[in-house]
């Protein structure tokens, strides 16, 4: 059965929004249980760090944008591609080392970029991307295409130098840039409360000049209405701000974290209680704009594209000898 | 055509030329205005040797004084260029690296790598090196091989105005990171300078003097010391070919092997320090590749493996100096 299209005045954005909202962060979530079956089985080299359980801060902020809209990602990038709009097979295969990935599979899970989708590339050093998307909406500044950039840091990442000074040289610069906090509450192992003094990411903000807002994370309509806000401002030349989102890691710091450092249950409570897909799910069910029948669709849409993403990077072919010592330079 | 003009107009000029040539060229650094204040439009120092001097009022809004900032400013560079811009980034001392090396070694070097050939950041960053400037052990260092080290960023280093021109404009359109070392002892050399553009390609090393009984590579300020050592020694008899590398990376092996074959004697002189240097970096390869033309043991002359000292008398001292490569080439002379 098909609900009613109407969502006015209940929600912000109408039943298409919702439904590829929806999508985003099944597909996701799909992508990260998958690698995190795959990788048990020891057929993926290297780390993974999973973005599972925190979708919706991903979703609604990348739903504002547009490929002209620059984003730098963290270690942490996959549901960053994903809601840009990366390919999901290219990612997957780029995860399995493979030529066809999205980077040739010299890159890997830290550092999957594709620049014509505006993705700048996960990061595998923390708080680099900061100093990156201010050049980025320095550019769009300089083009005046009225472009936005957005930099993805965790609240350990929030600790570095280069994304404090960002803050300032987006402010004095008056920059279309937006500072996104992903707060899940670890730095790896060591939690927030530990190693941030401030109360709230937002005092930081301020600090520097910036007007910053909090949101729970997990909500994803909290985090799209909070994200529409700051990010028109920043188009239409308001400047920089600052938005942290407090959220939740599924898994561990990386897979085969045997997560120690959490309180006994914590997992548990997680997957009951603060899963924002099962969230997002409720609120459209309960208010009667999109029917089981309709998520279910696409869910079934969305496992076949991950098997399918998941089969094409394990059959793709592996890169040769000749690839080594290519595209290191332009020319040289 | 051609005027005598100094290193420092010969910089000025080429960000003049390829400013008005292309809108994305943009120019950012520490007091590269200067003394803007709340103004924003007085460029009272125009970098704090003066080299952007003039650039503000010609092209206003693309010179952009950044706060001391340099892992911020550098970021937004790197950024900015793997947006399709063309920044020339000043890092004011190549000493300062140290604060934001992660956005250039582990950010610009690798992305067309880590993006499986997909990105290209042009960026420029411009910065002053080498020691004779009394400014002590952090604002005097010649780091050209901490680059050179690095795979993707490609590393010039001019020792006169006509190549700093044209090797400039060179950077500037390469696709490439480039790190641009500006020796500050030569911001005051004047040489002959064409006033139209020109760039000169890279991997492509100068003979500056040619000679049959040994051969000196080198670059940026011990050119000058070379040709003096190179002199003395023509007095004596002995002619020595000056090879100016130009630039480190890429660097002109041919010319360097093709040279050290001919005269079977080399010295490697170097104004950085002896390990893992440039000088030790040519000697490797000359002995790889020509072992059996060698007549005698490469020399190196570097400075020694010590911080650039205050003390004008240590710092004199520090800086190899044309004697001491007049000695190293009759030391392999003497084999």
């Amino acid at each position: 059965m098909t609900a009613p299209n109407s969502t006015a005045g209940i929600f912000p954005l109408d039943k298409p929004g919702l439904l590829k909202a929806y999508r985003t962060m099944r597909t996701i979530r799909e992508f990260e249980e998958c690698l995190h079956a795959e990788f048990a089985k020891g057929d993926i080299p290297g780390f993974v760090h999973l973005y599972a359980g925190e979708e919706a801060a991903g979703t609604g902020i990348m739903m504002h944008l547009e490929d002209k809209d620059r984003i730098a990602s963290t270690h942490r990038g996959h549901g960053h591609c994903i809601a840009k709009g990366v390919d999901t097979s290219g990612m997957m295969a780029e995860i399995y080392g493979k030529s066809s990935g999205s980077c040739r599979g010299k890159g890997g899970s830290m550092h999957i970029a594709d620049l014509s989708k505006g993705m700048m590339g996960a990061n595998g050093i923390l708080g680099a991307g900061a100093p990156l998307v201010c050049g980025a909406g320095l550019a769009a500044k300089f083009r005046g295409d009225g472009g936005v950039a957005i930099s993805f840091v965790g609240d350990g990442a929030s600790n570095q130098g280069t994304f404090l000074e960002s803050l300032n040289l987006a402010a004095v610069w008056n920059l279309p840039v937006i500072f996104v906090v992903e707060n899940n509450g670890y730095a790896e192992s060591t939690s927030r409360d530990y190693a941030v003094a401030v109360d709230s990411f937002v005092d930081r903000a301020a600090g520097f000049g910036l007007p910053g807002v909090t949101v729970d994370g997990l909500d994803f309509f909290a985090v799209y209405e909070a994200a529409g806000e700051i990010i028109k401002r920043a188009r239409e030349g308001g400047g920089p701000a600052l938005l942290e989102c407090k959220m939740i890691r599924m898994y561990g710091h990386f897979e085969g974290d045997q997560q120690t450092y959490r309180a006994k249950g914590e997992l548990d409570d997680i997957r009951a209680n603060k899963d924002c897909l099962k969230m997002f799910t409720q609120r459209v069910m309960e208010a009667g704009v999109i029917s089981r029948g309709e998520l279910d669709a696409i869910d079934r849409e969305v496992v076949v594209e991950i098997q399918d993403a998941s089969a094409f990077a394990k059959a793709a072919p592996l890169p040769t000898a000749a690839d080594l010592t290519t595209d290191v330079y332009v020319n040289y | 055509m051609a005027r005598k003009i100094s290193m420092r107009q010969a910089i000025n000029e080429a960000l003049d030329q390829e400013m008005a040539r292309d809108p994305s060229v943009f120019v950012m650094g520490e007091d590269i205005v200067g003394g803007a204040g709340g103004m924003g439009e007085i460029d009272a120092w125009g970098g704090v040797l003066g080299v952007t001097k003039g650039l503000n009022a010609k092209y206003p809004g693309r010179l952009l004084d950044t706060p001391l900032s340099e892992s911020a400013y550098i970021g937004a560079a790197v950024g900015a260029a793997a947006c399709g811009m063309r920044p020339v980034a000043e890092l004011m001392f190549l000493d300062f690296m140290g604060v934001c090396f992660d956005q250039i070694f582990n950010q610009a070097a690798k992305f067309r790598y880590m993006f499986g050939g997909k990105a290209e950041t042009p960026v420029v960053i411009r910065a002053m090196v080498g020691a004779g400037f009394r400014a002590a052990a952090q604002h005097s260092q010649m780091l050209t091989p901490l680059f050179v080290h690095i795979p993707g960023l490609k590393v010039v280093c001019p020792s006169n105005a006509y190549d700093a021109k044209g090797l400039l404009i060179q950077s500037i359109r390469d696709n490439d990171p480039v790190i641009f070392c500006e020796h500050k002892n030569l911001y005051g050399e004047e040489t002959d300078v064409p006033a139209e553009s020109y760039a000169i390609p890279f991997g492509e090393a100068n003979v500056v003097r040619d000679g049959k009984h040994a051969t000196i590579v080198t670059y940026g300020m011990m050119v000058h010391r070379a040709m003096e050592a190179a002199a003395t020694l023509a007095k004596q008899g002995v002619e020595c070919e000056v090879i100016d590398l130009r630039t480190l990376s890429p660097i002109d092996w041919d010319t360097v092997i093709d040279s050290a074959e001919r005269t079977g004697h080399v010295v490697c002189v170097d104004e950085a320090h002896p390990r893992c240097s440039i000088a030790a970096d040519v000697s490797a390869m000359i002995t790889q590749e020509c072992f059996k033309a060698l007549k005698g043991p490469i020399q190196m002359v570097t400075a020694p493996h010590t911080p650039v000292p205050f003390s004008p008398v240590l710092e004199d001292l520090y800086i190899p100096s044309a004697d001491a490569i007049a000695k190293a080439v009759k030391k392999s002379m003497a084999h």
